[in-house]
């Protein structure tokens, strides 16, 4: 299956990257991907976005011939650079030559006991019959580095990978892929564990990379709002297959799948405030795939056939595939609809609340080897009584810090914490069980947020027991109450965290939270390791906690569009001490401090990238200059 | 303790339900298997033997004849007899100090990943000390200090083998107590040995079971060399330990006196090993769920 959007444009030079077909299948037959058909023309920028499990990175991998053990591939055909790719030696040969990779986590894709240069060497030694003499080799290792806008010096290649920022590093790894240059390069999720200011700087510095050389990238995704940046066109995965692809204007602005619409729905745009609509239930995983479409069962606008029949891949505009029947029904998304988060919930009187937390002077600070490092400085804020109050900042700016210290888990070295009123101590186990009862935390990493070995019920039900002196019986009973808030099924008490998917997990850790009916939450980034759209329904339901409950919520995150969706009031820290405070609206709005101006510019927008792209609607390409706002 | 259930009939829903990890795991099950017939030749061995095991029927080394069939050894004992008579002591005795090796190190183990500021740095410096002696002189020392009663043979087997369970807790237990779900206890104010027991134990069984069968080998081997150097057991026991060391010198003429005891206390060892390393599986395949077989449904 071609791609009409290749050949709309009448591009006259072969395609870099032609796969079709690909089926790649578990070894009882059922399919982890099936009908991938992609197709990349040089200088075009390919985003492929799904959520986990989606398939992306097996597509991503097969087209290098790559399987996990126990995975085949049962068809399909691969040609890069007019070149078939069938038997095991001609992939190997078209690896780092004509199709090279860039891998998601920089840190631990360079080798720590090798020096940059020596790892570009090693490239460029493995694929090419180059100057034997070790000077000229070293020479054109270290112009490599100037390619990706890295110092051009032997003494910054004699560096080892621990010595550079991620952002660097992720830079060696783009200069290694694209040391033999390649047709092909394919980057997943390169810029996913880095801050936005550095991610940015990545994307500026792929477009110019692809203009400068014509590079054809498919850049994997789950994040719609990164690669409607710098992609000309984008691929849509549910479920294993392709459910909608074309131009990037068209997929953002007026998708035709119901769940691509759904991913655009859950997206937080910091310069859009508004509700997030989540979609319901969660993605099919492999082997329970139906014979229908895969999205049905979570389908707004199902009708009988989709449940038998599946849907083929259908042209809605020239250059524009969806894989619905009812594309035609799918409604347009409503960016007017924003709302303000202070109108939608009654916070705007929020100096009429009782104060349940206040943060006074806090300052904290780690030992290590009799060395201090303060990395909190005379922090001050309150949360009032159902109110959300967002700490924004990068990694290293404290905000996790301040968490920990507000649980109980580090104390702190200068300062007071109080809750309604009274000062806590700085250890948890020094604080009385009301106090303890009043607060309670919520962690980031959804896989270790919960003992493996205890049911979900006796996770949930075991803070009831020590916090409200509940008796077994009743904290389970209790615990039951507690997951049906979080909406997760009954039958859910008697899994094991193992059996359940990571935003489910969260929920239970948030019941596990709630469990001691505290009057404050403590949530450290909770939904940044969670796809898009289950991160729309934890947040969708900790806004509902707090209209309910009257929680208040202290909500850390380095994610400016998340913090719109949830947060009242925000404060933004930078190396440790808080830069500026306002209502969310106001700072998003006109930030004041040139710390936020900046990461207010970086922050990727869905809702900028749209009218960017519909202010030039007539060029199919990409802008040769990244939207605007940059 | 899994061999005794194994010979019970595997009903299904009765309360001798074996473990998953047996039934439906190839490498649990012939672990089993051996662990069964090892157990079965120890504990009724006695009673089969053909003669007793301290009689003298033949010259020293005689090789396997009728009435004899793995030959005699190094005094002229029926080697079959003495075989079918050792099993009981070196089981209880290496079983034993495993256990006693278990506790005394998961005890100091966990203490010390747990409290890591001040329980820390006494009780590993303390475990490096006793890492520091030689193995078998800790053992003789004790030996001669306390005399050669099974009590202290095992007690000493304990002393010196300990420190690695310990050093192996204490590492599962600091990479546990960074998790999540620790620090959440924490800030709701569990108290240490209830974090201990109902957060960090459950969550390190793995790192402990893969290391069960080389901690009973070594037992069972330490024990055994105590015996052979005459300081151990007194002579006349049979034990398969003691009948390896005893019958070196006589090797050449009657093999089977050295290889027979020894093919027993490796397939005590494969088969402990067998069974643990089913029993991680199990683990690893569970994601979590209990190695246990499932109560209920399922």
């Amino acid at each position: 299956m071609t791609d009409p959007a290749g050949s709309a444009r009448s591009a006259p030079a072969g395609s870099a990257l032609e796969a079709s077909e690909l089926r790649v299948e578990l070894a009882d037959g059922s399919a982890i991907i099936e009908d991938v058909a992609l197709e990349l023309r040089p200088g075009e920028i390919l985003g492929l976005v799904g959520e986990s499990g989606s398939g992306k990175t097996t597509t991503a991998r097969s087209l290098f011939g790559y399987h996990d053990r126990g995975v085949r591939m049962s068809s399909g055909s691969i040609a890069v650079a007019g070149t078939q790719l069938t038997t095991s030696q001609e992939f190997q040969r078209a690896r780092g030559r004509k199709l090279s990779y860039v891998p998601q986590n920089p840190g631990t894709s360079l080798n720590p006991s090798m020096r940059i240069l020596a790892a570009i060497e090693d490239m460029l030694r493995a694929n090419q019959s180059l100057p034997a003499s070790p000077a000229e080799r070293a020479a054109a290792a270290t112009a490599q580095l100037g390619r990706v806008g890295l110092p051009e010096t032997s003494q910054f290649g004699r560096r080892f990978p621990h010595q550079l920022s991620g952002g660097q590093q992720q830079r060696v790894c783009i200069a290694i892929a694209l040391s033999c240059d390649p047709a092909v390069v394919v980057l997943d999720e390169p810029t996913t564990g880095l801050d936005v200011v550095t991610q940015d700087r990545i994307l500026r510095e792929l477009v110019r990379l692809r203009d400068e050389r014509g590079l054809a990238m498919l850049y994997i995704t789950h994040d719609l709002a990164v690669v409607g940046k710098i992609a000309t066109r984008i691929a849509v995965m549910y479920a294993g297959r392709v459910v909608e692809q074309g131009p990037t204007s068209q997929i953002l602005s007026a998708s035709r799948h119901p769940y691509t619409r759904g991913l655009v729905a859950s997206t937080p745009d910091h310069l859009r405030i508004r509700r997030l609509t989540p979609m319901a239930g969660i993605s099919a995983g492999v082997g329970e795939r139906p014979a229908g479409c895969a999205f049905e069962p979570r389908c707004p606008q199902r009708v009988d056939r989709c449940v038998t029949e599946l849907p083929s891949l259908i042209a809605t505009t020239p250059g524009h595939l969806t894989r619905c029947f009812e594309w035609a029904s799918t409604p347009a998304l409503d960016w007017s609809s924003s709302a303000d988060p202070a109108s939608a919930s009654p916070a705007a009187v929020v100096a009429d609340r009782a104060r349940v937390l206040e943060v006074q002077h806090l300052s904290a600070e780690y030992r290590s080897h009799g060395e201090r490092n303060q990395v909190v400085r005379d922090v001050s804020f309150t949360v009032a009584e159902g109110t959300c109050v967002a700490l924004v900042g990068e990694s290293g700016s404290g905000k996790t810090t301040i968490a920990r210290a507000t649980a109980g888990l580090h104390p702190p070295s200068g300062g007071q914490i109080l809750v309604r009123g009274r000062p806590l101590a700085g250890r948890a186990r020094d604080r009385s069980v009301e106090d303890r009862r009043r607060i309670a935390i919520v962690f980031q990493n959804p896989t270790e947020a919960l003992n493996p070995r205890q049911t979900v019920a006796s996770t949930v039900a075991r803070p009831a027991q020590v916090l409200r002196r509940l008796d077994r019986k009743a904290a389970e009973a209790e615990a039951r109450r507690l997951l049906e808030a979080v909406r997760l099924p009954v039958r859910t008490a008697e899994r094991y965290p193992g059996e359940l998917s990571g935003g489910e997990r969260q929920r239970v850790a948030i019941a596990r939270a709630l469990a001691g009916q505290p009057d404050i939450l403590i949530c450290d980034e909770v939904t940044s390791s969670l796809d898009v759209s289950v991160q729309a329904v934890v947040l969708d339901l900790l806004r509902d906690l707090r209209q309910q409950l009257g929680i208040a919520i202290a909500f850390i995150t380095h994610d400016l569009g998340v913090v719109a969706t949830v947060a009242e009031r925000v404060l933004i820290l930078d190396a440790g001490s808080i830069c500026e405070e306002g209502r969310t609206a106001q700072v998003l709005k006109s930030p004041r401090h040139e710390y936020t101006q900046r990461l207010l510019q970086a922050a990727p927008s869905l809702s900028s990238t749209i009218s960017t792209w519909n202010g030039s609607p007539a060029q199919a390409t990409a802008p040769s200059e990244l939207n605007p706002q940059n | 303790m899994t061999a005794v259930t194994s010979a019970a009939p595997a009903r299904q829903r009765s309360r001798l339900q074996l473990p998953a990890f047996i039934t439906r795991d190839a490498g649990g099950l012939a672990g089993a298997v051996i662990l069964t017939l090892v157990v079965l030749v120890a504990l009724f061995g006695p009673e089969i033997a053909p003669h007793p095991s301290t009689a003298i029927l033949g010259t020293p080394g005689h090789g396997p004849a009728a009435g004899a069939p793995l030959g005699l050894d190094f005094i002229g004992r029926d080697v079959l007899s003495r075989l079918l008579d050792g099993g009981r002591t070196t089981l209880l005795m290496g079983g034993a100090a495993t256990f006693v090796i278990y506790v005394v190190g998961i005890a100091v183990g966990l203490t010390a990943g747990y409290a890591q500021s001040i329980a820390d740095p006494l009780l590993m410096r303390t475990v490096d000390i006793f890492l520091s002696f030689p193995a078998l002189l800790v053992m003789l020392l004790f030996v001669t200090a306390f005399g050669s009663s099974p009590v202290v043979l095992v007690g000493a087997a304990a002393i010196v083998l300990f420190p690695g369970v310990a050093r192996i807790v204490r590492t599962a237990t600091t990479d546990v107590m960074t998790r999540s779900y620790v620090e959440a206890a924490v800030s709701w104010g569990e108290r240490a040995v209830a974090i201990m027991r109902r957060e960090v134990l459950p969550n390190i069984v793995a790192p402990i079971v893969a290391d069960l069968g080389i901690r009973f080998s070594w037992a069972i081997i330490l024990i055994a060399s105590v015996n052979y150097l005459g300081l151990g057991l007194k002579p006349p026991t049979a034990d398969w330990g003691l009948m390896i060391s005893e019958n070196r010198e006589i090797i050449s003429t009657n093999p089977l006196s050295v290889l027979a005891p020894a093919a027993m206390l490796a397939l005590l060892v494969i088969a402990v090993n067998l069974i643990g390393d089913a029993y991680v599986r199990q683990l690893g395949r569970s994601g979590g769920r209990s190695a246990r077989p499932s109560r209920g449904k399922r």
